[in-house]
């Protein structure tokens, strides 16, 4: 029995730490914790809703738009705002966009080195390398002079003798198991993907200003202009050039993406058996197909539990809560109840080891992350949630791709279940949404046509028109899954705010009930080769995308902030 | 190595289908960022092809990543990608294929080889709360890590407000005693602060190019920030500067004035009291930028800005008698007096927050047109 550590967990956003006990080969029990805390909600208490968004945008600077998104939406629904339909198309693009550059950087950037041994790729033959591109895809950079020149990048790396960000990692571990043509091409295909992201969100630039942290968002709309007459508006021009980066992300999607999951997966198919969880999904859906209210959406939301298909539920967020019986908070009543988010009551309790420390102390509190459960449940959310959803209620583009995607593995829908179904589910949605952006340009440009140019709901943005105290809740499918923001204002200003985000849900520890979260769950029954290169638990654990900034943030603590304002 | 620098540069340009033409275009640019004349040009092509490749550290505490995927949006993507492979970062948490304790020993064996003479980045603020406890890397307190990186590199970069000054984590009441680099490492020679949320990556790739060249930093104003990005106001180099001047205002989202472009400083805009050369440099290799794109500048480049800046859209106050134009001008002037003065203390902000609001609540503070 060994206790290994993880810390840090590399090539994600934020801080993680993961504990594992290894016995004979195989992660008995492991505890995930996240341990860096800020305590934005505190800090938005008594600020102006209608600037709530960028506070809360820089949760996270890797999925850049998703809180700035849920929480316009949550004030909306406090206040009534209503965004008019061109604001919605805009935030649809903006959404997509995210979704889509964000899941291309997590496969390449991210997790591709978990899987693909770029010093195998030194001894590869730029010919063969070529003939195996030409195989799986219409891709046109494809030369074999290409592929040596590639070749000849990591080589002249290698002669420095310094790797760089590539030194000291786990190459020649002997759970690679690419060819070196293929570990060629993923390296090729990494450095093009490198390129390609810093074009795609010029999506990002056209409606927000920048990325990252695009600037355009408002409670009741967004503030980019639309007229078809005027250079300082987005006009057909602009439009056009949204549509040609969309083009190309299609193209990138289609062709190297898809069919790099789809060739590397096969040396791999032993990870369809591996990282699954207790199989509870959820998902609260998202991307109206058309701006009106109650259109049907492109992901749609669904509670699935213990994995079984055949019966989704509707998503009832009264159901859920968040424990802190194993985080650095403390309940007024005691930890052993969870509380919804709207009764969210938190005061930090860090009763972890004084930094440095070796090991945390599992059996206490050890993380960051509070444990939200629904219906007393540990929930996965995130691609392969969303994935599941829309499949099991017959999403017909969705059912499409994962039926092709299952037959050309020769596996079962059960399959999907796994670290594997996580990577192929990110790389059908996005398939899914690229594929989708276009129909919302079109839209875009049919309103400017009819003269449409409204772009936000002016009546209710000065805030003597709201009521004296409301309460709203915005929710948004994030790139790494569900994710809600709950605000109660009074007075103009923001007396609560609560978030429950995707890697809160994944990442969380234990619950009252001892339950683990998915990571934990995932984790256990995972072979480790070697326990001083814990490589298979990097790659269950990169499976989710995690985003731990996000994760880390949920206080609403009363005790410091009244202390500060007895103090004025 | 047994190849020159130049040679490996060349080499690396033709692999990258990189002519020599547009590299000196990228020097160029280069140049015009930096504000360097144009006879420059040769001379940077020149140093950022001989000189060693130094070692940079980057590191990431009470961040968002936010400035790491800004730098990976450093615009001419192919040469900028050569002159960050001339660079060799030996950690950052985000891109480094090594976890664990093998990443920690890259770090280690990096700032021991190269002491003082390595490039430190440092993303978000450092906490001072709770012993460190509300950041810790590998089991060891950011604030910890810091003082001893830090301490032993040739230059500290805090790249975006929150390491350059606290940033959101120090925004009234800052819950977790949140520290920027220059407060976190007392008397720490060689700190650039480049702050923005995040900071555009062009900035950051101009001063390593800067520091290449010359071997030394480039100058910097009193706050430490490189002047060839953060020496004008955005008011200043505004396109909607003649609009302004001219008295043309956006007054509602949407409405005629801001689909043609006017000046959005009754919406909000905090251009006038910002420095930082978005209107110049752009974002994502020029697309746009948010007074481009028709939201106010929140201000984010400066000290406090969570604080001092907000509420984001109430516009910046007139000074009676002396019209918008002077009364901005005279207010830009005051800013920086501010700025470099007692506001940094977040209670007295918190307390200054409170009794606007306050005084807004009861009528007396000024509203918006």
């Amino acid at each position: 029995m060994s206790r290994i550590v993880v810390d840090p967990v590399t090539r994600i956003e934020g801080h993680l730490r993961i504990e594992a006990q290894v016995e004979d080969g195989t992660v008995r029990e492991a505890w995930s914790s996240s341990t860096m805390f800020r305590g934005i909600e505190i800090i938005l208490k008594g600020r102006d809703p209608r600037d709530a968004w960028a506070f809360a945008q820089r949760i996270c600077g890797v999925c850049t738009t998703v809180h700035a998104i849920t929480s316009i939406r949550a004030v909306e629904n406090a206040i009534g705002a209503v965004p008019p339909p061109n604001a919605e198309l805009v935030r649809n693009l903006v959404m997509s966009a995210q979704l889509v550059q964000d899941h291309v950087i997590h496969f390449y950037h991210l997790h591709a080195l978990d899987w693909v041994d770029i010093v195998s790729a030194l001894e590869a033959d730029p010919a063969q390398t070529s003939k195996l591109a030409e195989s799986i895809s219409d891709w046109p950079k494809t030369s074999p002079r290409y592929f040596a020149g590639v070749k000849g990048r990591i080589e002249t790396l290698a002669k420095s003798g310094r790797l760089g960000p590539f030194a000291n990692a786990y190459w020649g571990h002997p759970a690679y198991k690419l060819p070196p043509e293929a570990n060629l091409m993923a390296v090729a295909h990494y450095l093009e993907a490198l390129d390609w992201q810093r074009e795609f969100i010029k999506i990002h630039a056209i409606l927000g200003g920048k990325n990252p942290h695009p600037q355009s968002f408002l409670v009741g709309g967004m503030a980019v202009p639309i007229d078809p007459n005027e250079q300082a508006s987005l006009n057909v021009g602009t439009l056009e050039q949204v549509r040609r980066l969309i083009h190309e992300a299609r193209q990138l999607v289609s062709q190297v993406y898809v069919p790099d999951v789809l060739a590397v997966a096969p040396f791999y198919k032993e990870w369809a058996g591996h990282g699954g969880t207790a199989g509870h999904y959820l998902v609260y859906g998202e991307y109206p197909e058309t701006p009106e209210a109650g259109a049907p959406l492109v992901l749609p939301g669904g509670v699935i539990r213990n994995r079984d298909l055949a019966n989704v539920e509707a998503v009832d967020t009264d159901k859920i809560t968040e424990f802190v019986t194993h985080s650095w908070y403390a309940y007024e009543g005691g930890d052993a109840e969870g509380r919804h988010p709207t009764q969210g009551e938190t005061a930090p309790n860090y009763t972890g080891p004084e930094p440095p420390y070796e090991h945390l102390n599992v059996e206490g509190k050890y993380s960051w992350l509070k444990s939200p459960r629904y219906d007393g449940l540990p929930m996965e959310v995130g691609p392969l949630a969303r994935t599941l959803v829309a499949y099991a209620k017959g999403q017909p583009k969705v059912k499409a791709l994962v039926d092709h995607v299952l037959g050309a593995l020769g596996v079962g829908p059960a399959a999907l279940h796994s670290t594997l179904g996580r990577i192929a589910a990110r790389a059908i949605e996005t398939q899914v949404m690229v594929d989708k952006m276009e129909d919302w340009v079109d839209g875009l440009m049919a309103n400017m046509g009819a003269g449409d140019l409204r772009i936000c709901d002016n009546d209710k943005w000065d805030p003597s028109t709201w009521p004296e105290e409301c309460a709203g809740a915005g929710f948004h499918e994030a790139p790494r899954g569900a994710l809600g923001h709950w605000v109660h204002i009074q007075k103009g200003q923001i007396a609560n705010y609560q978030c429950i985000v995707p890697s809160t849900w994944n990442a969380g520890p234990r619950d009252a009930g001892q339950a683990p979260g998915p990571y934990e769950q995932a984790i256990v029954g995972t072979p480790v080769a070697n326990p001083e290169q814990p490589l298979e638990i990097l790659r269950t654990i990169h499976s989710f995308d995690p985003c731990m900034a996000c994760g880390v943030h949920v206080l609403d603590a009363r005790g410091r902030e009244l202390a500060e304002v007895r103090a004025v | 190595m047994s190849n020159s620098r130049g040679d490996w540069l060349e080499g690396e340009l033709e692999r990258r289908g990189v002519s020599r033409r547009e590299f000196m275009g990228f020097c160029g640019t280069m140049a015009a960022a930096l504000s360097l004349p144009a006879t420059l040009v040769a001379r940077i092509a020149e140093a950022v092809e001989q000189s060693p490749r130094p070692t940079l550290v980057w590191l990431e505490f009470q961040d968002c990543c936010g400035n790491t995927e800004s730098f990976l949006r450093s615009s001419r993507p192919t040469v900028a990608d050569v002159i960050l492979e001339a660079i060799s970062v030996d950690y950052h948490e985000t891109i480094m294929a090594a976890a664990g304790h093998q990443a920690e020993q890259n770090l280690a064996e990096a700032i021991e080889r190269d002491r003082g003479k390595y490039i430190a980045v440092v993303e978000g603020s450092i906490p001072s709360g709770e012993n460190g406890a509300y950041c810790t890397i590998g089991g060891r307190a950011a604030l910890d890590i810091a003082r001893e990186v830090c301490g032993g590199a040739a230059a500290t970069v805090a790249i975006g407000t929150c390491a350059a000054f606290g940033g959101l984590p120090a925004a009234a009441p800052n819950p977790t005693s949140a520290l920027s680099v220059a407060d976190a490492v007392p008397g720490l020679q060689n700190l650039v602060n480049l702050p923005a949320c995040p900071a555009n990556g062009e900035n950051l790739v101009a001063l390593l190019v800067h520091y290449l060249t010359f071997g030394r930093l480039p100058e910097l104003d009193s706050l430490r920030r490189p002047l060839f990005a953060y020496g004008k106001l955005i008011h200043d180099a505004c396109q909607k500067r003649g609009h302004y001047d001219a008295g043309q205002y956006a007054e509602a989202w949407g409405d005629e004035g801001h689909r043609r472009g006017y000046c959005l400083y009754k919406l909000g805009c905090k251009g006038p009291v910002t420095y930082q050369n978005c209107p110049n440099v752009g974002w994502n290799e020029g697309t746009n930028w948010p007074v481009g794109c028709g939201h106010p500048c929140i201000g984010c480049a400066e000290p406090s800005f969570w604080d001092r800046m907000t509420p984001f859209y109430r516009h910046l106050p007139e000074i009676p008698g002396l019209g918008p134009h002077a009364s901005l001008d005279k207010l830009g002037l005051t800013a920086v007096g501010v700025v470099g003065g007692a506001f940094a203390a977040h209670t007295a902000l918190h307390v200054a927050r409170q009794s606007a609001e306050r005084r807004r609540q009861a009528g007396e503070g000024e509203e918006e047109s």
